[in-house]
């Protein structure tokens, strides 16, 4: 299985941590206030790209989360601008009650970024797995909550969140992302949906990984005469509920996909908006209450119904639904 | 400049009474509240806002160069605004409406919500990690200002305090200035019966600390400690000074009774402490 082939997309040799080690050292180069804190992963996650430039301005805190969360607010406080950097699982699990006082509440301007989000990162297993970051971040307020789905997108995210009010989260993964933008010019706005493919018959919401994943299914379904619209919900928090309503009142069915937990996460978040804005017949792909085992990556969203395969068939499904309306 | 004004010990005595007092008038009126808690590190806070140790400017209350003090037992919240309020950062009269809704004036201190407040606290044991944030931060700006953080002796049974000791140590904060209110109580009781903490001086030591202990409500104590330990900064070690105080202290039937803890006096114990406080002018 290849990420963004059917739908002909260009494909990147650099895992989306690359990606990300690259944009926060290209910040770090031209913004002195940035500093980095990491929690002995900067090799995993490769926050040590700025380590190597700028040691000064990096601090490994060690395998402690809540001090390093602790740490980072200090740094706000004595006027920089701190990215908190770990895998989204250990971060957020070990340091919860430490975002949500010394960040959320305190509503500082600090990046939280959560490596190796999703089940993407494969071999290591469950216990790495960062598969209920979203819902945990959505329990925050005062967050803005992104979720890059190529590497032009991460280059764009890390650039703009020193300049986003208050506390932010982004999500970057293990795994290589095909290229939807273009690097150069990308369109990016925070809280501003993207649509990357037009259609009627039904609109496909994705974030992550599952854009390119919604783009390869929209072009099966286009061979069967379904035109899909694929939106790229890159911004969790604030939604952009004028796309969403659209989507429901110019498609009138919606499949949300996303590689995290059913519960919690984007769809269900999606859904209320939509229940609110316009009902309109919904699918749902995505973690179905599990946690899922060590593997391939690529086998592991084959197993647990994350593929291109998977939205198609909800596809094919919520379209059946809304003519049946 | 607050930080020059030099008051007699007896004056700073007089000031700590006053506090106290804000501290019983803002949690009876509210209903609610931790007077004790607040009463046990009033010494300590007077000796930092008032003895001319803390470089801050209540009318630029971020000034960049400021010592930064952090309330990291922030039920003490009562305490830390009365302080504020004496300090100049803004109107006594804020002080009566705490836990009112609509008031900038909450249980647990809110980062900015009133000036001078540094740090959101109330869930126990992150004020330490914060206090080495703002550390490293001074030195990367090539500031020299210090931090103090007063800490709850509950709230060392958190893992997180020990994991901050230990970094402050790494990384070589000789600026970073600890103060245990040491009180001896924690909610439901004695720390010795609860979850004990001694051998408590071996614990910070073991961890880099560099190590003192006062008594807590002895004013010229604190004062000269927290002299000595400014003059220690050079050596890179961080301090904390574990100071041996009473819960309660100041109002008898509460020192004697830890179940105050997060309970405020109703009106008639309010009047009876009062009385002993003002015997105590």
């Amino acid at each position: 299985m290849q990420l963004g082939k059917q739908a002909g997309l260009k494909l990147s040799d650099a895992p989306l941590r690359n990606v990300f080690g690259d944009a926060l050292l290209d910040l770090a180069k031209s913004n002195p206030k940035v500093v980095v804190l990491d929690g002995d992963l900067g090799n995993s996650t490769k926050a040590e790209y700025v380590r190597n430039e700028f040691p000064e301005r990096f601090f490994n805190i060690g395998i402690a989360e809540s001090n390093l969360v602790g740490v980072g607010a200090g740094l706000a406080g004595a006027g920089f601008y701190p990215f908190i950097v770990s895998f989204s699982s250990f971060l957020l699990c070990n340091a919860y009650d430490q975002i949500r006082l010394a960040v959320a509440m305190s509503e500082i301007d600090a990046t939280i970024i959560g490596s190796h989000g999703g089940i993407t990162l494969g071999k290591d297993g469950p216990t790495q797995m960062g598969i209920e970051d979203l819902a945990l971040m959505g329990g925050l307020p005062t967050f803005t909550i992104i979720v890059p789905s190529d590497p032009a997108t991460m280059h764009a995210a890390v650039k703009a969140a020193p300049d986003i009010k208050g506390p932010v989260f982004i999500r970057s993964s293990r795994v290589p992302m095909p290229f939807i933008y273009p690097m150069e010019d990308t369109p990016f706005e925070v809280g501003k949906a993207n649509v990357v493919r037009e259609g009627t018959d039904l609109t496909i919401i994705g974030c992550g990984m599952m854009v390119s994943a919604g783009l390869d299914a929209a072009a099966v379904l286009a061979e069967e005469g379904i035109e899909a619209r694929v939106l790229d919900l890159h911004t969790i928090r604030p939604m952009d509920i004028g796309a969403i309503a659209a989507a429901a009142s110019e498609t009138g069915a919606i499949v949300c996909a996303e590689e995290h937990l059913l519960q919690g996460g984007m769809g269900s978040n999606v859904a209320r908006v939509v229940a609110e804005e316009n009902p309109v017949p919904m699918r749902f792909v995505g973690l179905k209450d599990v946690y899922v085992e060590s593997g391939d990556p690529w086998d592991l969203l084959k197993k647990y119904n994350l593929t291109a395969d998977d939205i198609v068939a909800a596809g094919r499904e919520v379209v059946k639904a809304k003519k049946a309306a | 400049m607050k930080s020059t004004a030099t008051k007699s010990y007896d004056e700073l005595r007089e000031q700590a009474r006053q506090l106290r007092l804000d501290v019983l008038e803002m949690t009876t009126k509210a209903g609610s509240g931790h007077p004790s808690s607040s009463w046990s590190p009033v010494e300590v806070v007077t000796a930092l806002y008032f003895g001319g140790m803390l470089r801050y400017r209540p009318d630029e209350p971020w000034w960049p160069e400021r010592d930064r003090f952090i309330m990291s037992k922030g039920h003490a919240a009562p305490l830390l605004y009365a302080a504020l309020s004496h300090a100049g950062y803004f109107e006594r009269e804020e002080l009566w409406r705490l836990r009112d809704v609509g008031s900038p004036v909450q249980g647990h201190p809110i980062q900015g919500m009133m000036p001078g407040v540094e740090a959101t606290t109330g869930s126990l044991g992150q004020g330490l990690s914060l206090g080495l944030g703002h550390v490293l931060g001074g030195r990367l700006a090539g500031k020299n200002y210090r931090v103090y953080v007063l800490l709850g002796d509950g709230e060392c049974e958190a893992g997180q305090i020990w994991e901050a000791a230990m970094a402050a140590a790494h990384f070589k904060a000789g600026n970073l200035v600890a103060i245990l209110d040491y009180n001896k109580f924690q909610e439901t009781g004695p720390i010795s019966r609860e979850i004990a903490l001694e051998p408590l001086v071996d614990k910070w030591k073991s961890f880099g600390w560099n190590v003192h202990e006062v008594n807590g409500h002895d004013i010229e104590e604190v004062l000269s400690t927290l002299q000595l330990v400014k003059q220690l900064e050079a050596t890179g070690q961080p301090q904390i000074i574990i100071a041996h105080t009473i819960k309660g202290k100041g109002v008898s039937f509460v020192e004697a009774d830890f179940t105050f803890h997060g309970r405020a006096l109703n009106a008639e114990q309010a009047e009876l402490a009062r009385e002993e406080l003002d015997a105590t002018r």
